[in-house]
């Protein structure tokens, strides 16, 4: 069966995957101390951050302190789950055989446990990305994220359910591989969800203990300050990882694919919808590595295991060999991309048909 | 009989237990507080033992002694027994086995070790060459049942050869400082005298101590030393006539073990002798037949034709990164869930074909097919 996607040439998309593995082996072979020295230096950062962080907030009553507080503890808290746990659980560090930043071993400074969230996301996102019906990330299960999912009027609200799925984003998350929607269905056996929501109610009772317990009490008499400062650094982290992630796969320009198009996929054809399925960020270092390097979708598609570090210069030749085979590079800044990714969650909450560039390219 | 640990570079006496405390085991959750710890000193921890480098020295052209002093985890060692040493290189965390040739009496809680490098020998090279006074490195606690046993035998005949001369060292060390009064033989093996790491404390400790022998056999062209040639019997007859009355220990390259086994068996003596091997031998040539089929490493979906080597080896060489650690079947890190298949363990030679049981891939050759949750 021929692949479906809109051809630019069944030969091109071959040397445009050739190039893909011979960057991929060159940064491989290429690992080492740089690497390693780099993510050793920022999870000191992080660790100095949330320290200072949780220091600040015990002197909460002094408004300075707060603010302060909460902002130190939100930024140890973002590069906690991207730049560093969303990151080692991809076993991008693996290869320095140390436990500490081994993908097995990892777990973050958030409720969804770490071993779900390499089933739902290493495997199944990293797979099966942006396929209808396979690739969960399209909409998480409780919005309408593409025209092919057919409408229904609980998607009227599908802008308020946006919102509060990026104001409580870390128990969304933590949610995810328990798949309400298909135990429901009966497509998912009962047990097996009963397994996954024990996972998760024992990561989030720790999470709870710690951030809205623990540090709470430890801080006396003013413990209100403490709790209002943690719960407003996950507020803060909820709402930037949420943004930064929807800009990866649902800005304008950003293809979706049916199921057909997995049958005798070759590994240039995955390349191909990787490149087609994700969109980057422009911006500076800092904003790089707040955002975990997700600003690098698309090399993150391209390579999830590679140290997201070296993205940025991975992106030069990725580009290149975009023009070089006439392929779309999408990329853009945040509030564009952003924008976008907006007006689709409100276009979507009305009834639209399949588009018709998806239904074409499947009938082709 | 462990010896208690000199209290070293550390979180202080009252602060280990608050911070190993269940309140700050639920603060540092989900990482853990040895986490937050070595982000501060690489040396600080609740469970893992550390060490510094508190000493670089060059006995012989090829080697290089360290003197470690291990963070307050260290629970100290047995005479004979080895420990795993971790560090990184370029980026890579590297773990291999070595012996503490000192005696176990040392007051300062220190830890000695000589490495003999090896031009093969990554860890070793780079310890020859980059070891510096302050540098940190990881530690297991001491490992083995080789050691000298309590009480101690009388007749003690105590056989290295190489660098197998640590552990045996440190026996000899410890049993000098508990003024021990039976007779020592040390018997020592080498290419050439001028290799021999402790030469000279071992001949002080034979001017000082007039029941302790040191016999340098050194087996190269114009070795040097007391006596020259193999391992024989007719050699052990000449060199230490009363062999049989003494309890044996013996640490070395596979060669020497071997001949020394066998005669110790033809004597019937073997319940006498205790041994520890730290090299392995070359893997065995791939017989034609039972090679061949191929490695399916079920998690990663990857497949690769059976060469023979190791599945650790081969594992690697497909691209994936199993953990591991000792690579020489002692510390289990890379223990791994087989599924199928027959596997022949490198040490004992003894193949398996158990369903889904636990294996260490760096000490197990595929014999065939063989699938790995891995």
């Amino acid at each position: 069966m021929p692949h479906p996607l809109p051809h630019p040439g069944a030969e091109r998309i071959e040397a445009f995957g050739r190039d893909m593995d011979a960057i991929r082996d060159r940064v491989l072979a290429d690992l080492g101390e740089r690497d390693a020295r780099y993510i050793r230096r920022i999870v000191r950062i992080q660790r100095g951050l949330e320290l200072g962080g949780r220091g600040l907030l015990f002197l909460g009553f002094f408004p300075p302190a707060w603010l302060a507080g909460v902002a130190a503890l939100s930024a140890s808290k973002i590069l906690d789950n991207m730049e560093i746990g969303h990151n080692i659980m991809h076993g991008q560090y693996d290869w320095m055989n140390d436990p500490a930043y081994s993908s097995r071993r990892f777990d973050w400074d958030t409720a969804c446990p770490s071993d779900q969230w390499r089933h739902s996301h290493n495997y199944l996102h990293h797979t099966y990305t942006n396929v209808q019906g396979v690739d969960r990330d399209i909409g998480y299960g409780v919005l309408r994220m593409s025209d092919e999912k057919r409408w229904h009027p609980y998607f009227l609200l599908n802008p308020l359910w946006a919102f509060l799925l990026a104001v409580f984003f870390q128990y969304g998350v933590a949610l995810h591989d328990l798949e309400v929607e298909r135990v429901l269905k009966g497509k998912k056996d009962k047990k097996d969800a009963l397994r996954v929501l024990k996972g998760i109610w024992t990561k989030t009772r720790g999470q709870t203990l710690k951030d809205y317990v623990a540090f709470p009490l430890l801080a006396g008499p003013f413990a209100p300050f403490v709790f209002a400062g943690n719960l407003a650094a996950n507020l803060a982290r909820n709402l930037w990882a949420y943004t930064i992630i929807f800009c990866g796969h649902f800005p304008d320009g950003v293809r979706q694919f049916p199921k057909s198009v997995l049958e005798n996929e070759t590994r240039a054809q995955w390349y191909h919808r990787q490149l087609l399925g994700s969109a980057n960020l422009t911006g500076g270092p800092l904003f790089h590595i707040m955002s975990g390097n997700l600003s690098h979708q698309i090399e993150h598609h391209l390579f999830p295991n590679l140290p997201a570090h070296r993205y940025a210069d991975i992106a030069q030749e990725v580009r290149a060999a975009c023009r070089r085979h006439g392929l779309p590079y999408n990329t853009g800044p945040l509030w564009r991309q952003f924008g976008t990714v907006v007006r689709r969650i409100f276009r979507l909450a009305l009834p639209t048909r399949p588009q018709a560039a998806l239904g074409a390219a499947a009938g082709a | 009989m462990p010896t208690p640990s000199a209290p070293a570079t550390g979180p202080r006496q009252p602060l280990p237990r608050i911070l190993g405390s269940r309140l700050f085991a639920a603060l540092a959750f989900p990482h853990g507080v040895d986490r937050y710890l070595e982000a501060f000193n690489p040396l600080w921890s609740l469970h893992e033992v550390r060490a510094t480098i508190a000493a670089v020295r060059h006995e012989t052209a090829d080697s290089v002694t360290l003197t470690l002093r291990p963070n307050r985890n260290w629970n100290g060692f047995e005479p004979g027994q080895f420990v795993q040493l971790s560090i990184e290189i370029n980026g890579v965390r590297r773990t291999r086995c070595y012996s503490p040739a000192n005696s176990v009496h040392a007051a300062d809680g220190r830890i000695e070790l000589t490495v003999k490098a090896h031009s093969w020998g990554l860890v070793s090279r780079h310890l020859r060459e980059h070891a510096r006074v302050g540098m940190v490195v990881g530690l297991s606690q001491a490992q083995g049942s080789f050691r000298l046993p309590q009480p101690r035998p009388e007749r003690v005949l105590l056989i290295g050869g190489g660098s197998g001369i640590t552990p045996v060292m440190s026996m000899l060390r410890t049993l000098v400082d508990e003024g021990h009064r039976g007779a020592i033989t040390f018997l020592h093996y080498a290419r050439h005298a001028r290799d021999v790491a402790y030469r000279a404390e071992l001949a002080a400790i034979a001017a000082r101590h007039p029941q302790v022998r040191a016999i340098h056999v050194t087996t190269g062209p114009d070795g040097g030393g007391e006596a020259q040639g193999r391992f024989s019997r007719a050699q052990i007859e000449k060199l230490v006539p009363d062999y049989a009355e003494a309890e044996t220990f013996l640490c070395g390259p596979p060669g020497l073990m071997a001949a020394v086994e066998s005669v110790w068996v033809e004597r019937g003596l073997a319940p006498r002798l205790h041994l520890e091997r730290f090299t392995l031998d070359t893997p065995p040539a791939t017989q034609a037949g039972v090679a061949g089929g191929e490695l399916r490493f079920a998690r990663s979906e990857r497949c690769a034709p059976n060469d023979g080597r190791s599945l650790l080896e081969q594992a690697e060489s497909a691209g994936l990164h199993p953990q591991h650690g000792c690579r020489m079947g002692i510390c289990s890190t890379c223990t791994c869930r087989k599924t199928s298949g027959t596997v022949r363990n490198l040490l004992t030679g003894a193949e398996s074909a158990e369903p889904d049981e636990d294996i260490r891939i760096c000490v197990s050759v595929p014999v065939g097919t063989v699938t790995l949750d891995l």
